[in-house]
């Protein structure tokens, strides 16, 4: 049995690493194309992310589009869950099942819906239709952070201000909401990391004209491996392997992902 | 406020925000969708609105009904195979000690931070002729020359479980942190060896959220447009692959969206059934 | 299913026994022989190593340095599932997926029995721990108490050589626990099987067990029968921890007297080291005494407290020493004082205990 867990892990960190490592080595590969073993290092791929206008203008895009998007998602996503989680309302499962819909679904069905929507209404190719596009679809994460956030809430809390005299919006304004913030900025995060690697919605609903980067790297790919594409994506990863790492360092990161404290302690020690 | 209380019409109000936004941008495009599988398709140009059901009778012809099955069968398979691997990886992580436990958990989610796009090209390379497995097989003198591996449906299946995996491992995670280490220690005390006990003990308690994994990665993948379309040749493609294609290659948006409605369809009854499985789901304590 | 004197197996050897642990010495070098079909408590404080002690013995850790002899066989090697014990475990960790007949017949399903014997050996069990006609219950539908049954039944399903138990009785109500105290050593008795159970509950240890291993920060405090680790405490700590004592401190001269706050006292056994000695004086052995203080093993002092509890009494007495005395007794032993009286206490020399640190 000892044998066989070494052989499972091992075999599923070298599967998770492959790309990584694949990626790694290309971004910093002299030659254009991927050779092994690999002919010389080069950073010149990384210096062209920031000097070629056509990669500059994409970075701009992917990072405004899921700038805003977040922020609009976490927008339509907080009073919904607030007033489904602090009133009854006889149909608050159907419109929290309208809340999950979106992103439950596989994203090619919002992204023709979306670009049958816009090509009817004549508003086409514009940044705003991808923008609002992911608003809705990436809707649902701050929805489910925050819905979690708001039932694991003590309820005691704000009772306790409305008997020393706020009324509802206050209560809502001083107590409710600061307690949600770090449900919200979860949320924000989510979306945000998601619309930047989003595809298949950015391209169908405004593809030719707002190039993001996950679809310059697709049309990239489609003419030759540019290693620069790799450089993209180095940087990705990194800047994601650094916040799991402080989150690790400075948070607990287990817990986060859902274990329990007492029975972790139980393995610990064995 | 008390979540007893029926809310004002002002706090109702509140509601108008999101919930308008939902239905503008969502069921209101579905439903331009619905309608238009019914349009009729020009050729040549776009399409008019119209009432027929030209679409819907191509949906359920054999060539695409055999397309529908396969994008079904890849992802059955996808997510049969994600589990077989992520339940015992996943078992062993959650009892590891802290410091490997925490370093596998920040190897996952940086696999799951690489977008769809980047792990398909990814894949395309290490799978390619030029320059990837085969190759460095080939430095090393175990193969005498080097072979693509894509497009296949070997590659296009590989590819489905790595973006499946960490999603499936992250919701395995919690119930299985939460198995008591005692259980398996009473097991062996009881004569279960390791191995013994995992499969008469660990897995049957394990069952619904087994089956809630597999379901996930079902979805999940049935929504995968890019590695099907990279990695395999058309006769691999997926669902979303040729409602894309109809789309935007195709220029047939009719026909897009009555695929798209099907696909509507089948991935509600399975996250249906997910949730009945997790409603019933017996706590591993 | 009670056995014959000669069927009697289960006789443990530990030697040296040590485990280390990344940060912590749970167990520190032990040494221990215990007779077969005996029921011993491993008894101490929290993290005095009794559980570690307990999974050594089971298999489910690894000693750092030690042997462990199972009827002179060496078992330090052989993991848990090859090793002949049943195991009770705190949380029971009862099967959440097999109801009662599945959780009790499961060690005999993995050896590959037969149904039919399996079926009839669940039944003889359920018997046993008076569950008769439960068998298809599931776990959740159960009390607390008949869930302690199923693991015991569980356990001792394949007759093992050793039935150890781990604080098995922590989670219950005070009435079911002495309810079930009493059940487990009367099983024990009848099926005569060494039984090891872990406890930090001195009053539970003294009920149910034949022998006490008393353990206090990784090492054996003392080892002995409840009464004799009672009366004839070994230390100040294991005199401390079993039952309340008053610990008097006093000087040895060397010559066989022994002086505690200037008076002389005579004790059980002798005192030949010069030095500082303590002594310890079970509550109920010491007494009030009214009329003048006797001049051998007494003191005087005030009354501080006195609480009367109907079936016994506690009288608290100042005497001059750090912490203080403690009188107690039943009601035909009392003697009327009141808060603040001057009193004599009298501690019979066959009570005087002294207990080496």
């Amino acid at each position: 049995m000892r044998a066989l867990r070494v052989v499972v892990v091992t075999v599923v960190v070298v599967f998770l690493l492959a790309p990584l490592v694949v990626i790694a080595v290309g971004s910093v590969n002299v030659n254009r194309y991927l050779n092994f073993p690999p002919e010389g290092f080069s950073l010149s791929w990384y210096a062209q992310l920031f000097t070629d206008s056509g990669w500059r203008t994409s970075i701009r895009y992917s990072v405004t589009i899921a700038g805003i998007s977040a922020a609009l998602a976490v927008l339509v996503a907080t009073p919904l869950a607030y007033v489904l989680r602090s009133y009854r309302i006889r149909l608050a499962p159907l419109l929290y099942t309208l809340g999950i819909l979106p992103f439950m679904l596989p994203p090619i069905i919002s992204a023709l819906g979306m670009q049958v929507f816009w090509l009817s209404t004549g508003h086409v190719g514009r940044i705003e239709n991808v923008i609002i596009a992911h608003a809705i679809f990436f809707s649902t994460l701050p929805l489910v952070t925050i819905s979690l956030a708001m039932e694991t809430m003590d309820q005691a809390l704000p009772e306790a201000a409305r008997t020393l005299g706020a009324d509802q919006r206050t209560t809502f304004r001083t107590i409710t909401l600061p307690l949600l913030v770090p449900s919200m900025v979860t949320g924000y995060a989510a979306a945000f990391v998601l619309s930047l690697n989003e595809y298949i919605i950015a391209f169908l609903v405004a593809g030719f004209t707002v190039e993001t980067l996950p679809v310059k790297i697709v049309n990239g790919l489609r003419y030759g491996f540019t290693p620069t594409i790799a450089a993209v994506a180095v940087v990705f990863i990194v800047i994601a392997a650094t916040t799991f790492t402080l989150f690790a360092i400075f948070g607990n990161l287990m817990r986060f992902l859902g274990a329990d404290p007492a029975i972790l302690e139980k393995n610990e020690a064995a | 406020m008390n979540a007893n209380e029926k809310p004002s019409s002002r706090t109702l109000g509140v509601l108008a925000f999101p919930v308008g936004m939902l239905v503008v941008f969502f069921l209101i495009p579905f439903g331009i969708m619905v309608a238009t599988s019914f349009y009729h398709r020009d050729p040549g140009a776009f399409y008019t609105p119209a009432f027929e059901f030209a679409n819907w009778e191509r949906l359920f012809q054999p060539v695409f009904l055999e397309r529908a099955l396969f994008s079904i069968g890849i992802c059955l398979l996808a997510g049969a195979v994600c589990i077989a691997i992520a339940f015992p990886f996943t078992y062993f992580l959650t009892r590891m000690r802290r410091r490997p436990h925490v370093a596998l958990l920040i190897v996952v989610l940086s696999a799951l931070s690489l977008s769809e796009v980047i792990v398909a090209f990814s894949w395309y390379i290490l799978l390619g002729r030029a320059s990837g497995i085969s190759n460095i097989l080939v430095w090393l003198g175990i193969m005498n020359e080097s072979a693509a591996y894509q497009p296949s449906f070997a590659a296009v299946l590989l590819g489905l479980c790595y973006i499946a995996f960490p999603y499936c491992i992250l919701t395995l995670y919690p119930q299985l942190t939460r198995l008591d280490p005692e259980i398996t220690e009473a097991a062996q005390t009881l004569g279960a060896s390791p191995w013994r006990t995992f499969w008469t003990v660990v897995v049957p308690i394990a069952r619904p959220i087994i089956v809630a994994g597999f379901l996930l990665v079902f979805v999940f993948t049935l929504g995968s447009y890019i590695i099907a379309f990279f990695l395999g040749r058309p006769e691999h493609w997926t669902l979303s692959v040729f409602i894309a294609d109809q789309a935007s290659a195709n220029a047939n948006v009719p026909f897009a969206s009555t695929m798209a409605i099907f696909l509507t369809v089948l991935s509600l009854v399975v996250v249906g059934l997910v949730g009945l499985i997790e409603s019933r789901t017996r706590r591993l304590t | 299913m009670s056995r014959r004197p000669e069927d009697v197996r289960g006789g443990l050897r530990l030697e040296g026994l040590v485990k280390r642990f990344v940060d912590v010495t749970a167990v520190a070098g032990v040494d221990l022989e215990l007779p077969p079909g005996k029921l011993i408590s491993f008894l101490g404080p929290s993290g005095c190593g009794k559980t570690t002690m307990l999974r050594m013995i089971a298999g489910l850790e690894r000693p750092t340095e030690g042997r462990i002899f199972l009827d002179d066989q060496d078992i330090t090697d052989r993991p848990a599932y090859t090793r002949d014990i049943g195991m009770v475990f705190q949380s029971l960790a009862l099967f959440p997926h097999l109801n009662v007949a599945g959780n009790i017949g499961y060690g005999l399903r993995i050896r590959g029995a037969e149904k039919d014997r399996i079926a009839a050996r669940v039944g003889e069990l359920l018997d046993l721990v008076s569950l008769e006609g439960l068998g298809d219950r599931r776990i959740q539908q159960l009390s607390g108490g008949q869930r302690q049954r199923v693991a015991t039944a569980r356990a001792l399903a394949l007759e093992p050589r050793l039935f150890l138990l781990d604080e098995p009785l922590s989670a219950l109500d005070a009435n079911l626990r002495e309810q079930l105290q009493v059940e487990l050593r009367l099983l024990q008795q009848q099926l005569g099987i060494t039984t090891i159970i872990v406890t930090h509950d001195q009053r539970e240890a003294m009920t149910m067990s034949d022998l006490v291993v008393v353990m206090n920060a990784g090492r054996i405090e003392q080892v002995g029968p409840p009464l004799d680790v009672y009366r004839r405490p070994g230390s100040p700590f294991v005199a401390g921890f079993i039952g309340r004592t008053n610990l008097l401190q006093g000087e040895a001269t060397g010559d066989g007297s022994i002086v505690v706050a200037g008076r002389p006292f005579d004790v059980a056994g002798s005192a030949d080291a010069a030095g500082d000695v303590t002594i310890s004086v079970r509550p109920e052995a010491a007494q009030l005494v009214s009329d003048g203080a006797p001049d051998r093993n007494a003191l005087s002092g005030t009354v501080v407290f006195v609480r009367d509890l109907g079936e016994l009494f506690e009288c608290f007495v100042d005497c001059g020493l750090e912490e203080h005395v403690i009188v107690a007794g039943s009601p035909r032993d009392w003697v009327p004082v009141q808060q603040g009286a001057e009193v004599a206490v009298r501690f019979p020399a066959d009570a005087c205990v002294v207990v080496t640190s």
